[in-house]
């Protein structure tokens, strides 16, 4: 009698404990699915050109992550490769440049921008990012050096930043390297994978925007020099990885833009000592599709000029100023990683009124950049440099 | 009342079942795993896969059709242990045919050590069902060269 009332409890028991269950699941499963949802899609959609008025040609071949790349006053270009080569280009014919520091290669790390001085053809300094391991501990973290180049060799090497502390982690290195019209030197850092530590504070590198004089020192009124204990070479922080910089061709405004996690990629306009939100505000999501933040504004924090979600990955910007391109000039234009094409952005009024699709499924699109010449050159992953050339 | 009851019970186990089964085959080799050597490189090449490979060959090894080859139950990793590694060391470049479909997308390499290749290699090698070969080990690594 005992072990039967026992059963008939125990089975009581098991439906409560199954009812208790359900209504739990019911719960767990309604939580991670609102977790899952997007946030908001980019105001603007992305579409494909009603007719293509360009064609593409191959300037140079067969490269594999041309990750920056600058014209030389004679016409040759200097290629960085990923993989720690510096490439110089010339009719045709490609040199390895020796001399370089070593490389730290891991992960999104290892030979990143280049850049030239505004002054290149006086003064003939080189500028450049990279992911070094120099300084204490395991792994690496995003330098910059400034070099003149000689005989296929580079010379006068300047370390002028090294970002601490080393990590092992393959994350969030930046790097874009842009000069404004007062002269000074602006680079990015990306968070290097430590979101909760690096971005949002300005007594350690990373996740930031940095502001230099040419020659490596920190400009007097940098907006922390007076910041205990700060980075004083920080200008604007809150970022997450920014690997597009271009200076605005009217205002001289540094234009920025970075890649979110799941949806949440921006463009800012960069602006001194502000805070660009990153990880407490973002219009992004984990790759999981979970959350990490609910917020996309708060006071004290910047909104970005334009969100992407999703993601486009972007990659290299460049603002069109010649005439070659039949409408196009004043447009934006952003290489994608991830869908293979270059974003053409119309803006009016400092706002995103259209994207359009070029060069779709070319390859991905590292760098893209206005040449001396006015044409637009852009880096593809596997390809090379091509040229867009307009229709007759 | 007994209706919802079995309706319930139902939901339930199949929720179990279906998450259960998806867990063992993100994260398990189908068989079990008698080298606690193999197991322990599994381990540290799972978080080598998070780091650097899942963003292209996604959590479940099934990569992108025509853009990034899947490593799950994949005929060219199978087949070809010495140029996957190789491929992991230097860089994957031109074509490869993998279950039947063309691939051309660079793999740069990704500064990965001796060890951590091994290590990876191990994990994808025994996961999502595959199970491809015996131990890679760092030695292995470290003798394939360019």
């Amino acid at each position: 009698m005992a072990v039967i009332l026992n059963k008939k409890h125990n089975f009581i028991f098991l439906k409560t404990n199954i009812m208790k269950q359900f209504k739990f699941l019911f719960i767990i499963s309604f939580i991670s699915l609102s977790a899952c949802a997007q946030k908001n899609k980019s105001t603007v959609e992305a579409e494909a050109p009603t007719d293509i008025n360009y064609t593409t040609e191959i300037v140079v071949p067969e490269l594999d992550i041309p990750w920056g790349f600058v014209f030389l006053p004679d016409g040759a270009l200097l290629i960085t490769e990923k993989t720690g080569e510096l490439i110089h280009f010339k009719n045709g014919k490609k040199t390895i440049i020796e001399g370089l520091p070593e490389v730290f290669l891991r992960g999104q790390g290892g030979l990143l921008d280049i850049e030239l001085h505004p002054d290149y053809s006086k003064n003939g300094w080189l500028y450049i990012t990279y992911a070094s391991s120099d300084g204490e501990g395991e792994g690496g973290n995003t330098a910059l050096i400034r070099a003149k180049l000689n005989d296929n060799k580079l010379t006068a090497i300047e370390h002028l930043y090294k970002a601490s502390p080393n990590s092992k982690l393959p994350y969030h290195f930046g790097s874009r390297i842009e000069f404004d019209n007062d002269g000074f030197l602006y680079f990015s850092i990306g968070e290097r994978g430590n979101r909760d530590e690096n971005p949002q504070d300005v007594t350690r590198d990373c996740g930031k925007i940095y502001r230099l004089n040419a020659d490596g020192s920190i400009p007097k009124d940098n907006p922390f020099v007076t910041t205990p204990n700060a980075k004083t070479a920080i200008f604007s922080y809150g970022h997450r990885n920014p690997q597009g910089m271009v200076k605005h061709p009217e205002t001289g405004k540094i234009w920025v833009h970075e890649h979110g996690p799941r949806g949440g990629d921006e463009i800012n306009i960069i602006q001194k000592g502000k805070n660009f939100g990153w990880p407490i505000i973002s219009y992004g999501i984990n790759y999981s599709g979970t959350t990490f933040t609910e917020k996309t504004a708060l006071p004290g924090m910047e909104q970005p000029l334009f969100y992407w979600v999703p993601s486009i990955a972007p990659s290299g910007m460049t603002f069109i100023t010649s005439n070659i391109y039949p409408n196009w000039k004043g447009n934006l234009l952003v290489g994608s990683l991830k869908f293979q094409y270059i974003e053409r952005l119309v803006l009016n009024n400092n706002k995103v009124i259209k994207r359009e699709k070029l060069l779709e499924g070319m390859g991905r699109v590292r760098n893209v950049r206005q040449g001396p010449d006015g044409y637009i050159y852009a880096a593809l992953e596997g390809v090379g440099i091509v040229k867009i050339v307009p229709n007759k | 009342m007994k209706v919802l009851n079995y309706i319930a019970s139902f939901v339930i186990l199949s929720f179990i079942l279906i998450s259960y089964t998806t867990e063992k085959a993100n994260y398990k080799p189908h068989k079990l795993l008698k080298n606690k050597e193999l197991q322990e490189s599994i381990k540290r090449g799972n978080q080598i896969y998070s780091d650097f490979c899942m963003s292209c060959h996604l959590p479940n090894g099934k990569g992108i059709k025509n853009t990034y080859p899947p490593l799950a139950n994949s005929d060219y990793l199978k087949n070809n242990r010495k140029a996957s590694i190789k491929g992991l060391k230097y860089g994957l470049k031109g074509e490869i045919s993998v279950n039947g479909n063309i691939y051309n997308s660079y793999m740069s390499p990704m500064g990965l050590s001796d060890d951590e290749i091994a290590d990876v290699m191990n994990y994808i090698n025994h996961s999502w069902r595959n199970d491809y070969g015996k131990i890679v080990t760092e030695k292995e690594v470290h003798e394939i060269i360019k």
